[in-house]
């Protein structure tokens, strides 16, 4: 394999260094490396980070290939600078048994634009009542190590203990969508004041913040490790912040979009800004990104979930929940936690990619930029202004909730064990 | 005025009194033998009712018709919900029709603000109820309807509800009648409470422009209207309140509770009225009861606001026009 000579970048937002990509593995980090035989990457004034890992994406393949598939989905996630994703379970079929994930594993190696670690579903058919074979999804080829029924919560006390204790036997994690059932029914959006002024049905905070209680309690009880996704209330910060310093293992990840957006936007009646948990006050904003800087969230990440134009060009009730996010978290981000100096570009490779790839066991990812580790790696023009084009996306959907917004930054180059997936900004 | 109406929070308080002051003016075309005016001839509008309401539509129907306007009747059948596209679908037909406006009744909140912002069509919107959200010329009649009683049908004229105290009770968490009441209302001049037990009250209703009391005697003695809201019977089963009977007693209005309010004071509903539970038949049908005035207001009020909406640059219904027929 050849030789690629990364000039001059910002690693982790530092000094300029020369970062020697050879084969698969990175081979020399310094100043003034020799580009003899090297390819060149001229990447003054641009950022490199470790390979971006999504702890939380939505593919829909096998199922709704109409939305996204692993090849479109692992495209989108190149684009936006990932190496990894996990691939939630909510699919047709659902992804429950060592079959499913292995043919969604096996279709991110053979596209190759992005390790697909497929997430197996807690239990069978997502229906919260009957465990899911953990353990065979875990010895598959797809080697599962988180387990959600995202979309839905596991609601049921019981089945949320028994999952958390079985993992345990190979060092699993439950990722919790917390949602308590009764309190959400009907629900359509944050509950407060935009919702009593367009009499939309309320989803409380308090419906997401007693769930996650609930597991920190129980993943206290039973010794094991939860992880609660898509934060998206300043009480659930309180509660992980609480656990987390009475020693329970729990990690919490936020969504971009729950960084930056608020739920003033559903005063428009357009569903691009309907999503589960659904868009929160200012006050909840503020306080993600306070705990997202400070370490009680760990992570960001994306909720990446594509959904075809007629399931959103509709009223409000009708359409479906969600946004696409992979090719637009890392700008997000930039946005909302280091232009406002509460995160340096260290402090968003923790969060995007070391740390992520820590809680989900994906080897190889989340590594150090110095020599002898895998070659995955993103490079950043932090510099860049512009506005989204959701023409430009490689998801095959279009539900963003930035079409013409003004994001900073722009992904150039994505490198995955070495192979060049993303070149100044196009796709290989 | 707007292009639309879709919320009766989009009303500035000289529009709100510009059209109760020409329902005024349509009000008197309903005396006369020949109930029409040619003001709407050659233009269609269509009744989009996704949601059954028979009361709002005919009421709707009348004054269409009594503006001579072409009326096509359109009742979707099944939730527009669980079909996802249907709303953009039957829009842009209409709009192949060439439909000048539109009054739409939808279960989903929001869906007349959708159909008026996004590009889907072309024609004016009117919003007969959406969800739980709003029902403006519910909030126009009823706004017409306590002008006409508390200050008086011509002493009326270009007057707003300054100082007059209005106390509305019952189901406000699911009710578009006492959201859209509410904003009118407080554009008007008029003090709102909302008196309801705490289950029924949303979450967030602290930046609304009213007060909220949870005791309705407390609040008879100074109202110069209570207007009483449909309590559906299956929010008992969902736990908003214990019994029917518990219900009736803290929170419907009877012939003793009717005797404290000061003598002027009238009694609204906007229909149709569960008596035993939310009113008893003493109080429904009392002269201080406006229901029947109620509906009759309505058609008034709608004659003004499609007049308004789609009878071009004048400001409003002038004499001439209205006497020459
Ligand atoms: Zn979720």
């Amino acid at each position: 394999m050849s030789k690629i000579l990364i000039r001059g970048a910002k690693v982790l937002g530092g000094e300029p260094q020369d970062v020697l990509i050879d084969g698969s593995t990175i081979a020399e980090v310094g100043v003034g490396l020799s580009d003899e035989g090297a390819e060149v990457v001229e990447a003054a004034g641009k950022v490199l980070l470790p390979g971006l890992v999504d702890l939380h994406t939505h593919l829909r393949e096998p199922g709704r290939e109409d939305s996204e598939t692993v090849l479109t989905g692992t495209r989108a996630a190149a684009s936006g600078g990932y190496t990894a994703v996990f691939a939630m379970a909510n699919t047709f079929p659902v992804a429950d048994t060592a079959g499913v994930v292995e043919q969604v594993y096996r279709l991110g190696q053979e596209h190759g634009y992005c390790d697909v670690q497929p997430i197996g579903a807690v239990t069978v058919g997502l229906e919260g009542k009957k465990l899911a074979e953990l353990g065979a999804m875990h010895e598959s080829a797809a080697g599962v190590t988180v387990f959600s029924d995202d979309g839905k919560c596991v609601d049921d006390a019981v089945i949320m203990r028994r999952a958390l204790e079985y993992v345990k036997a190979f060092g699993g994690v439950v990722a919790q969508h917390a949602q308590e059932p009764r309190l959400t029914e009907g629900a359509q959006m944050n509950e407060g004041i935009v919702s009593a002024e367009l009499g939309l049905g309320g989803w409380p905070a308090v419906a997401e913040e007693s769930i996650i209680a609930r597991d920190v309690l129980l993943a206290e009880h039973v010794g094991s490790r939860v992880h609660i996704c898509h934060l998206s209330t300043a009480g659930s910060v309180e509660i992980v912040r609480w656990a987390k310093s009475r020693g329970i293992d729990v990690t919490a990840e936020v969504t971009p979009h729950h960084l930056l957006l608020t739920d003033e936007l559903v005063r428009t009646y357009n569903p691009v800004y309907k999503v589960n948990p659904p868009l929160r006050t200012e006050q909840d904003v503020l306080a993600l990104r306070e705990a997202l800087a400070d370490g009680t969230i760990d992570i960001v990440a994306t909720d990446h979930a594509p959904h075809p134009h007629e399931d959103k060009d509709c009223e409000w009730a009708a359409a479906a929940m969600g946004m696409v996010g992979l090719e637009t978290a890392l700008s997000v981000v930039q946005e909302t936690m280091v232009e406002t100096g509460l995160l340096d570009w260290a402090g968003v490779a923790e969060r995007m990619s070391v740390t992520p790839a820590r809680i989900g066991r994906a080897a190889g990812h989340g590594r150090p930029v110095s020599a002898g580790e895998p070659a995955n790696l993103t490079l950043v023009d932090t510099e860049y202004r512009g506005s989204v084009d959701p023409e430009g996306f490689a998801s095959r959907s279009r539900n963003t909730p930035y079409e013409g917004r003004e994001l900073p930054g722009r992904v150039t180059h994505t490198w995955l064990r070495g192979k060049a997936t993303l070149v100044d900004g196009k796709l290989t | 005025m707007q292009r639309h109406l879709i919320s009766a929070a989009d009303l500035t308080r000289d529009d709100a009194v510009l059209i109760l002051d020409t329902a005024e003016e349509m009000a008197r075309v309903a005396d006369r033998p020949i109930k029409k005016l040619p003001t709407l001839r050659g233009r269609t509008i269509v009744n989009l009712f996704f949601e059954d309401s028979t009361r709002t539509r005919i009421s709707f129907e009348a004054a269409e018709k009594r503006l001579s306007a072409d009326v096509i009747n359109f009742t979707a059948k099944g939730s527009s919900v669980s079909k996802g596209e249907s709303l953009k679908d039957t829009a842009q037909t209409l709009e192949a029709m060439g439909v000048d406006a539109v009054v739409i009744r939808h279960g989903a909140s929001g869906a007349p603000y959708r159909l008026a912002n996004s590009g889907w069509i072309d024609a004016a919107v009117i919003n007969a109820g959406d969800g739980t959200h709003q029902h403006p010329t519910q909030a126009l009649l009823d706004a017409f309807t306590m002008r006409r009683r508390l200050v008086g049908r011509d002493a009326g004229l270009g007057q707003d509800l300054s100082g007059k105290r209005i106390t509305i009770v019952g189901d406000v968490l699911h009710s578009r009648v006492a959201r859209s009441n509410v904003d009118l209302l407080h554009t008007l001049g008029a003090e709102v409470t909302l008196v309801a037990p705490p289950t029924l009250v949303p979450v967030g209703v602290e930046t609304w422009p009213c007060e909220v009391a949870y005791d309705l005697d407390g609040t008879l003695a100074k109202s110069d209207a209570v207007m009483m809201l449909r309590v559906q019977r299956e929010r008992m089963n969902a736990a908003f309140f214990p019994t029917e009977r518990e219900y009736s007693r803290r929170y419907g209005l009877d012939g003793d509770r009717m005797a404290r309010m000061p003598e002027h004071a009238i009694v609204m509903h906007p229909g149709p009225m569960v008596r035993g539970m939310e009113i008893t038949a003493e109080v429904a049908d009392s002269d201080r009861c406006t229901v029947v005035e109620q509906v009759a207001n309505g058609v008034s009020i709608r004659m003004a606001v499609l007049y308004l909406l789609l009878g071009g640059n004048e400001p409003a219904v002038s004499h001439t026009r209205i006497e020459e027929k």
